[in-house]
């Protein structure tokens, strides 16, 4: 912690990697509540806040905290809080609130297995919950998948930039083991994200201006209208200007896995395996999971002979990247669920029974 | 037809700079205006609307920031402790309260209520309790009456089936981080006077960081308890005090006094 200004390279785990860089990113304040496996990120705030002079709170639920992040969000400071997937349920009233208000802030789903209480095993079976709305109402969040240690910090950084941007809530989507495993990354640049009080925030009506008042109520249908076209309007210029994704081996790819987060990472595996067989498979990995890089999957449906998605979950990010190739091409699924990881060896075997021996069987 | 100038006169009652010009959406007689004016002439009075932040949450009175000229938020059902919590976390400096009904801090609420006040949050919360949910019509609150009618209610609560009237109040005085705790009404103009004095207190006290400050203020709901303005008035001397007698709970410096045994 001696010089917290330049950049270094450190091994450490990817919640406590999240935590120092939303530290880096400069935080004001950060609420939460303990689950596994995020609880890491609590209490590395707690060890570092007096040190650093930002704001920790352990609130007595995820409703509760999810509440304070409103409040504190509304008066204009940048926060986060972080939980798992039941936790991350219990948020979403306050979630819905928080975009129809936009307040920009961070949540962080360190992902679990469910559904139910499930167990702490690593999962993606929150994606709908993350794109698709969540809590009740038409909304969305700005969605990031990390699937390394080095992007559990990154991500931040961007994920408050634009849900400042943008007034959006930021939501950082990995999962468990994501959040569990060590790697070597380079921490960012403390101090390289500005932060400006918006004139928005119920910081204290002054003289000069009239009253701010944060609220998602809008009785009357005609103005409750007006919002939700304005909100829309904001997600359509999102979509436009925001969506990541990475490539690997599309150059003359066939076959093409979609995967995200730490399943993008398995099916790199996979792609090395088949393509030592002859067989060109490529990888599109959305970064983006809302704004969903539906225009490469688009595109790339006019050339290839297939997809298959990846998931740990019983098949949820498959539904977009069917709407996205409409019907070009067969999109198959292979998933694993419950908290299991699935290995590189039977995505392999998976996409050759589908595309390969498929043919030989018919 | 000539109007005539009244010169050199005093004023002695106007309206408050930090209420606005709108009018109160509340039904005749319902307590919440003189509540909303009374908080505001204390926010005026100590000359501190820019520097107070509040919070109005789901029930008849989300609505407050029509009304009181500060910078406002609206939170969500039992959840206004919790944004006043993050208010005042990020703006420690800055007078933060919340205004909250008996459905919203005594049910929906109560783990955010029993929470924050024992973290001792440096805010002051309001607390209307009327015996009953307004805004959705009429249904039993937490601190209904037993054998109060109402529409969810309408054999009189059964004390067996649903429980007794929750006296939150004196629940939350028992708390190390409650600093100061009172009960006040706001049916005779005797009784605005003492909440005014309690209110102005709060306010001054949040200044000091001891802890969270706690009005309850014993109101009524004319439209919920289907009676006049006159008779819920009546109505509370005879029904609700027994149950929620007025005065000071916890006051700082003095121990705490033992919640009213009265007809519990």
């Amino acid at each position: 912690m001696e010089n917290t200004n330049k950049k270094e390279v450190r091994l450490m785990k990817g919640n406590e990697a999240l935590a120092e860089a939303a530290i880096r990113a400069g935080l004001h304040a950060y609420f939460g509540y303990p689950i596994t496996p995020q609880s890491e990120i609590l209490e590395y705030f707690e060890e570092q806040a007096p040190k650093r002079g930002f704001t920790v709170l352990q609130a007595e639920s995820e409703v509760a905290s999810i509440n304070m992040i409103y409040g504190a969000a509304g008066a204009g400071a940048r926060v986060m809080t972080s939980s798992s997937s039941p936790g991350v349920s219990l948020m979403q009233e306050g979630i819905s609130y928080i975009a129809t208000a936009e307040l920009p802030c961070l949540i962080v789903n360190i992902t679990r297995g469910g559904p139910g209480l499930g167990t702490i095993q690593p999962s993606q079976g929150d994606y709908f919950q993350s794109v698709k709305g969540g809590g009740h109402g038409d909304y969305k969040l700005f969605v990031l998948a990390p699937s390394s240690v080095q992007e559990m910090a990154d991500f931040v950084f961007d994920a408050f930039r634009v849900s400042e941007k943008y007034r959006i809530p930021a939501l950082i989507l990995a999962d468990g083991a994501l959040g569990q495993m060590m790697e070597k990354l380079t921490l960012p640049e403390e101090g390289s994200l500005p932060h400006v009080t918006p004139e928005w925030g119920t910081t204290g009506k002054t003289k000069d201006r009239e009253r701010n008042i944060i609220t998602s109520l809008h009785i009357q249908p005609e103005k409750m209208e007006a919002i939700n076209h304005h909100l829309q309007a904001k997600y359509k210029a999102i979509e436009e200007a925001e969506v990541r994704y990475e490539e690997y081996f599309m150059e003359d790819a066939e076959i093409v896995f979609v995967a995200f987060g730490l399943s993008a990472r398995i099916c790199q595996k996979a792609v090395d395996i088949v393509r030592e067989k002859g067989i060109k498979a490529g990888l599109i990995r959305p970064i983006t999971l809302f704004p969903f890089p539906k225009q490469i999957i688009s595109e790339t449906a006019n050339r290839a002979v297939g997809f298959m998605v990846v998931e740990m979950n019983a098949g949820q990010m498959v539904e977009d990247v069917q709407l996205a190739v409409n019907g070009k091409c067969p999109v198959y699924f292979k998933g694993r669920m419950g908290g299991m990881i699935p290995t590189p060896e039977e995505i392999a075997v998976a996409l050759e029974e589908k595309f390969i021996h498929h043919e030989e069987k018919v | 037809m000539e109007i005539p100038v009244l010169e050199n006169l005093e004023v002695v009652y106007k309206k408050p700079e930090t209420l606005t010009d709108t009018p109160f959406h509340y039904c005749p007689g319902c307590g919440h205006g003189v509540a909303h004016r009374v908080l505001m002439e204390v926010i005026d009075e100590l000359g501190i609307q820019e520097e107070t932040i509040g919070v109005a949450p789901v029930g008849c009175s989300v609505f407050a920031y029509h009304y009181m000229n500060i910078d406002m938020q609206q939170a969500a059902h039992g959840r206004a402790s919790a944004a006043a919590t993050g208010i005042k976390r990020v703006l420690p400096e800055k007078y933060v309260f919340s205004y909250q009904g008996d459905g919203d801090l005594a049910a929906i609420g109560t783990a955010e209520t029993i929470h924050t006040v024992n973290r001792g949050e440096n805010i002051l919360m309001v607390f209307i309790n009327n015996a009953i949910y307004g805004m959705t019509g009429g249904q039993m609150a937490p601190t209904s009456l037993c054998g109060q009618v109402t529409s969810t209610t309408p054999y009189g609560r059964d004390p067996a089936k649903i429980g007794f009237p929750l006296k939150i109040t004196e629940l939350i005085a028992q708390l190390p981080g409650a600093y100061f705790v009172a009960r006040h009404a706001v049916h005779t103009p005797n009784a605005v006077r003492k909440l005014k004095k309690a209110l102005r207190s709060a306010f001054e006290y949040q200044k000091l960081n001891k802890g969270t400050c706690f009005i309850e203020i014993v109101s009524n709901c004319p439209s919920g308890w289907k009676l006049s303005p006159l008779e819920s008035q009546k109505w509370i001397e005879e029904n609700m005090f027994p149950m929620y007698p007025l005065g000071d709970i916890k006051v700082p410096g003095k121990n705490i006094t033992a919640p009213s045994t009265e007809n519990n």
